[in-house]
């Protein structure tokens, strides 16, 4: 668990300045009691015509949904921002374009009325069409603003019915475009094409897929995603890295997001002051359909070309994410002249991960890079600790060592005793 | 005779001496499990779903988590210098399954994937078994390595547990699991000479510079990556029960160059020196 620290901090007071400054429109109220950082979750509830399916603990799937938001609204923690919004719920007609429109807000993200939001859920009856695609980009929209951690469940218990918008695309734009934006989806009573569907919404921006049968698994698994959203969590920094080191931006210690294309190279820099060690590690997300085998590569290299040290890791079959890491200490310098002279270190994050068939390319895989600049490690001089021993055989040697040694001496003093008595 | 009560006296003191070495020696003496039984109810009940929100687990302690098959589940446990740490993960599956395979990985600080040494890492589970249990035991995590080896480094380590094949019409289905990180205490065989400056956890160059600035007006929470630490804290890395058996060694040679000294002398005085002389 990430647990809270209370600190004030240099670093990172700019960082989140940084990030407030990318994430809220200029003017943002930033003294309300709320705070810009309270983690937000969207619930997106399907009221779709097939939610009058009476097979959820013999009751309707609508007043399964029903009871579960219940319950969920009574757990929700305080500090969680929460919304409700509905799809397919308003118009009931055969209309395909106006159908695929339907969406609503039912209740905005914000600080939650209980009773409020109770009475809004309980007025709701199963209706129309399931444009989950228009739903999640309308869902995405509420949660715009602020820079805590952004979640959208989304329940449903139908595939979407409004192609040629793929929901999963959608979704991937979504995570592309902003960050610690995650998709939780969960499918009620689901069949094969709704539960690829589904998983493969919650694969596209790292979220959780989950089937439900019954009342109490909904009300769980929501209560537990809405837990989660209201985990602090550190939101990573956006950055772009270049496809060479000369323009590649330079990195301090910190969490970096950003996307890299399959067979793309990202450049970044980081500068290491003499007796400082880099520590970096990259994370490259599969948040597509891929093929069998796929593998991440980090590179460390000088300005002028030369490897210095690489991370590496291959892997096949099924994954959510590959990644790999480095360690360059960078010795002190014995040269007066160049001391403090930081060195420049490229860091070059490559991917051997290839779409699979019929899957888009763009946008790109999203990659995670932690950079640390730590003090650089003590120097080891021989392999024990100390040039210490241990075990039998080392016993066994001193103690015939300094048994000689004592058979030596006593020799060396009788010669010498007779030596004197002979004088 | 002489000889025989001085060998004898030899081999008392050093039988003292490996009693004193066996004690002081937790490699000999301890080879149970490092962390004491706090299975407290600070045990996290969930699991993180990627290396930024792992949940935190303590050596010892059974961490327990719901999920989803499918789901990845990722915890993450603090491993210092002379530590072999063995990670063992249950996972109950549900009612009816087809057959699946999980799969253990363990991660290292700078997110490197780290050999298991034993275990069964991976585990295919037959159709309908209730339960699949997983195990990878790392190699010694050693108090320091050249940056070009791979070796397991003080610091965080990842746990991810998932099902790496599996049928599709089994995706979802809830599952629980638990995990156990538990080790053993290898001692001075694994000592190396030098050390980290900061142990292999992730964001500490961010946390280390804040908390160096610590400013007692701010009352920000911020999350961190990763602040995860040994209940004692991490060790210094220059203990290690080699100063023991160098010094026991030292005794055992300096009484054998007393025992090797006086077999030459003979007992007593030199017999053909008279009496006054």
């Amino acid at each position: 668990m990430i647990t809270r620290q209370r600190l004030a901090a240099g670093a990172c007071v700019l960082l989140a300045a940084l990030t407030a400054g990318i994430a809220l429109p200029t003017g943002a109220a930033a003294g309300e009691p709320t705070g810009d950082d309270a983690p937000k979750v969207n619930l997106v509830l399907d009221v779709s015509g097939s939610m009058r399916a009476r097979d959820i603990d013999g009751q309707t799937r609508m007043a399964a949904a029903k009871q579960a938001f219940n319950e969920v609204l009574d757990a929700t923690p305080e500090e969680v921002q929460l919304g409700i919004r509905t799809l397919g719920a308003d118009y009931p007609g055969d209309n395909r374009k106006t159908g695929c429109k339907d969406t609503a807000q039912l209740y905005p993200v914000g600080p939650l009325d209980r009773t409020e939001a109770k009475t809004a859920v309980a007025t709701l009856s199963p209706t129309g069409w399931t444009p989950i695609g228009p739903a999640l980009l309308a869902a995405a929209d509420d949660l715009e603003g602020g820079e805590g951690s952004r979640r959208i469940v989304l329940i449903s218990d139908g595939e979407d019915t409004c192609a040629p918008l793929d929901p999963c695309e959608v979704a991937r734009e979504i995570a592309a475009k902003g960050i610690g934006l995650t998709i939780d989806t969960l499918g009620l009573v689901p069949n094969t094409k709704m539960r690829q569907q589904l998983s493969c919404i919650a694969e596209a921006t790292g979220g959780t897929y989950t089937s439900v049968e019954h009342t109490e698994e909904l009300t769980d698994k929501v209560n537990q995603l809405v837990d989660r959203a209201a985990d602090p969590v550190v939101t990573p920094v956006a950055v772009e890295g270049a496809g060479a080191c000369a323009q590649a931006p330079t990195l301090k210690s910190g969490l970096y997001t950003d996307r890299e294309e399959f067979g793309q190279h990202r450049w970044y820099r980081v500068d290491v002051a003499p007796g400082k060690e880099l520590r970096a590690s990259v994370s490259v997300a599969a948040d597509r359909r891929v093929n069998q085998d796929y593998g991440v590569s980090l590179r460390a290299v000088t300005a002028s070309g030369r490897e210095i040290v690489r991370g590496e890791s291959t892997g096949s079959g099924r994954t959510d994410v590959m990644s790999a890491g480095l360690r360059y200490p960078k010795a002190e310098s014995d040269d007066d002249s160049d001391e403090d002279t930081a060195e420049v270190v490229c860091l070059q994050v490559a991917n051997s991960f290839s779409a699979a068939s019929g899957v888009k390319t763009t946008p790109g895989l999203p990659l995670e890079l932690t950079v640390d600049v730590v003090d650089g490690p003590g120097s080891s001089d021989d392999v024990a600790s100390f040039g210490l021993g241990r075990g039998w055989w080392l016993l066994g040697a001193l103690v015939i060592t300094g048994f000689l040694a004592g058979v030596l001496w006593g020799w060396i003093s009788r010669w010498r005793i007779a030596v004197w008595r002979t004088n | 005779m002489r000889i025989t009560r001085v060998s004898s006296a030899v081999r008392a003191v050093g039988a003292a001496a490996l009693v004193v070495l066996a004690a002081a020696s937790p490699a000999a003496a301890d080879a149970s499990p490092s962390a004491g039984p706090s299975d407290g109810a600070d045990a996290p009940t969930s699991a993180g779903t990627s290396f930024r929100t792992a949940a935190e687990v303590d050596q010892g302690q059974t961490a327990t988590a719901t999920a989803s098959t499918g789901d990845y589940l990722y915890w993450s446990f603090p491993a210092d210098a002379g530590q072999r740490p063995t990670v063992r993960a249950t996972v109950k599956l549900p009612k009816a399954h087809a057959s699946a395979t999980w799969q253990v990985d363990v991660y290292d600080g700078l997110r490197n994937r780290q050999a298991c040494q034993y275990g069964a890492q991976t585990r295919t589970a037959a159709q309908d078994a209730p339960e699949v249990t997983l195990s990878c035991t790392l190699r010694t995590v050693r108090a320091w390595s050249e940056p070009w080896a791979d070796d397991p480094l003080p610091g965080t380590y990842y746990v991810r547990l998932t099902t790496v094949g599996l049928r599709s019409a089994d995706l979802g289905l809830p599952v629980s699991a638990e995990l156990r990180v538990e080790s053993k205490d290898i001692g001075g065989a694994a000592a190396v000479d030098g050390s980290l400056a900061e142990p292999l956890v992730p964001g500490i160059a961010v946390t280390g510079a804040d908390e160096a600035g610590d400013d007692e007006e701010s009352d920000t929470s911020v999350a961190v990556l990763s602040s995860i630490e040994p209940d004692d804290g991490w060790s210094s890395g220059w203990w290690s029960d080699r100063w023991v058996w160098t010094g026991v060694g030292g005794v055992l040679a300096a009484l054998a160059g007393v025992a090797g000294y006086s077999l030459t002398r003979g007992p007593g005085r030199p017999s053909r020196v008279p009496p006054g002389a």
